[in-house]
């Protein structure tokens, strides 16, 4: 809070600031150097499984992108995080904490999607460590760049210096021995083209990244929802302990699949049932959310941005062509 | 419903004064708004007025297909609906003529950074009636090379069209259409040249236009609009004629329930 007058918070000039004229021109850009530390409080679920809770929020200049969850396993051979936070700062304290907890080395860093509330931090370990399927890598290497563009706009300084990192690992469909952990990569598809779960056949938990969502709205920029609805399926035929969803309480038992499920049958067949009556965007995107939703975080955010993803394929796919040939 | 904000500012002005007729200051505060005012808003006083309202939506990840809507519908008598975003490197996006339509329009378009948005319905009396509101977006979808670009056989597809009509409980007949067109900008990385939809109409049985459309380089590619025409109970089909700026043709026949 250097160099603000006593008493006024960085939150509370910027709240003032947008009270005045021309706010929104002159963006906040000048006063808002972030602290730059992220409070990771890893949570113990089971004997060396620790897991830091992302915020249940859209990425913003308050959270610094860290709203995923990220995983930290103990192992004979050392250290295993799943998925790497919004970027290199977030990355290089993960991977502090994780030597921290485990006393050991890094043996394996899980990349489950190439969304960058997931990847951003890969800089921060050794690239072969890194693994993850030529999916998710293929994502990277596309969509990377985009995405930086879109994080720096979004949660600003928090960002400074983060580039892509492609994992140098791939993962086949054999599980990895650690010792005393024996963990299975579980390449599957509907959130992205690309989704990577994890299985450790020693203790039952089964990392699920953004396959799973629980009491936070999924998010769909780049889901096949046919597909994720069959990929839930099969996670739930999975005889599990701990579920850790990509974003949302980790807890034993499906609630977590279930309710992924139901979210996106509800979305879905709102959406479709308005774009046949003929709504637009704006008016399909006005419509009310079923009353169970409310108790979801960024139902309401969540549902905006999936009329949007929505309608390019319905319009594309469900209407008759009507040019005279 | 809220009066006009000029009568208000007329009434503090005083006495004496209305008829200096300052313009009203722009509730959006922008900084270019008086040469938009000039540019494109000429020949009638301009009000800010809340029956005119623009819908943007609160995120935007796609800068190149961000959903606007524009309703007048509550401003009897609009003859013309004017479309600008006063940041866009190409400012006006479209010009809706509602010869026998609603005032309203529903489209995407490019957006070049976070902007302003507004729709200027123009009255029979003359008057310019402004809504809008802030369009808070990252940047670069006015400069990316549309996707059609990508794709070896782009020029197969363009003109292409699809869409539907509903009949409304008032008569009236929605129009949703989406022609394939790659909508260049002439400012995309790739030196492409502008070539983009520059009108669109909309008639029924008699030819007679019910809607015209002048669209400009930022709507989106693959346009997709929302219209209501007042389409005559008896007719069958919304036929739609668009065209280039390098002179294509395309023409649509959307087929309507007539109304029992």
């Amino acid at each position: 809070m250097q160099g603000l007058p006593p008493g006024m918070t960085r939150r509370r000039l910027l709240a003032a600031l947008a009270g005045t004229a021309a706010a929104q021109y002159v963006s906040a850009f000048g006063l808002e150097a972030s602290p730059l530390s992220y409070t990771l409080k890893p949570q113990q679920l089971a004997k060396g499984v620790w897991y830091v809770a992302g915020a249940q929020e859209a990425i913003s200049r308050d959270n610094g992108g860290a709203i995923a969850n990220t995983v930290v396993l103990d192992s004979k051979a050392g250290a295993i995080v799943v998925d790497t936070g919004p970027s290199l700062r977030y990355g290089q304290q993960l991977a502090t904490l994780a030597r921290d907890l485990t006393n050991k080395d890094i043996a394996r860093v899980y990349v489950t999607h190439f969304h960058p509330d997931h990847m951003f931090g890969n800089q921060a370990f050794r690239p072969d460590t890194l693994a993850s399927s030529t999916g998710v890598i293929d994502g990277i290497k596309s969509m990377g760049s985009a995405f930086a563009d879109a994080m720096y706009y979004a949660a600003g300084d928090w960002m400074r210096g983060t580039e892509p990192v492609m994992p140098g690992t791939i993962l086949g469909t054999e599980p990895e021995d650690f010792g005393d952990r024996i963990i299975r990569p579980l390449h599957m598809t509907g959130h992205t083209a690309a989704d990577l779960a994890l299985f450790d056949e020693v203790s039952g938990v089964l990392i699920a990244g953004d396959l799973v969502f629980l009491d936070r709205a999924p998010t769909t920029p780049h889901a096949d929802i046919a597909r994720w609805r069959n990929t839930l399926a099969a996670l739930g035929g999975i005889s599990h302990g701990l579920l850790i969803p990509g974003h949302g309480p980790a807890e034993p038992g499906a609630r977590g699949i279930a309710q992924t499920r139901q979210w996106l049958e509800t979305i879905e067949t709102q959406i479709i049932e308005a774009f046949d009556k003929g709504l637009d965007v704006a008016e399909t995107t006005a419509l009310a959310l079923p009353a169970w939703t409310e108790k979801i975080a960024l139902a309401r955010y969540e549902y905006e941005r999936s009329v949007m993803h929505l309608y390019a394929k319905l319009e594309a796919s469900r209407w008759p062509r009507v040019d005279v040939r | 419903m809220r009066r006009p904000v000029m009568s208000i500012c007329l009434a503090l002005l005083g006495p004496g004064m209305a008829a200096a007729a300052e313009p009203a200051l722009d509730p959006l505060n922008s900084p270019v708004w008086p040469s938009i005012r000039s540019k494109y808003l000429s020949g009638g006083p301009v009000v800010f007025d809340d029956r005119v309202k623009v819908s943007v939506p609160s995120i935007v990840e796609n800068q190149a297909q961000v959903p606007i809507t524009a309703d007048a519908r509550n401003l009897p008598g609009v003859k013309k609906l004017v479309i600008v975003a006063d940041l866009n490197p190409i400012q006006h996006i479209l010009t809706l003529t509602p010869a026998k339509a609603s005032a309203y329009i529903s489209f995407r378009m490019k957006v070049e950074q976070g902007t302003p948005v507004r729709a200027a319905a123009q009255t029979e009396d003359g008057v310019w009636h402004v809504g809008g509101t802030y369009l808070s977006a990252a940047g670069g979808g006015c400069s990316a090379p549309a996707l059609a670009r990508g794709e070896a056989r782009w020029s197969a597809t363009v003109g292409q069209a699809q869409g539907k009509v509903w009949r409304q409980p008032d008569g009236s007949a929605r129009v949703r259409l989406r022609v394939r067109h790659p909508m260049d900008t002439g400012l995309a990385r790739n030196n492409t040249p502008a070539y983009f939809i520059e009108s669109l109409q909309m008639s029924g049985s008699s030819r007679d236009p019910l809607a015209t459309l002048e669209l400009f380089e930022p709507v989106s590619e693959d346009p997709t609009v929302t219209l209501m025409l007042r389409l005559p109970a008896t007719d069958a089909s919304v036929d739609v004629e668009g065209r280039d700026n390098n002179g294509g043709i395309y023409k649509s026949s959307l087929p309507v329930a007539p109304q029992s």
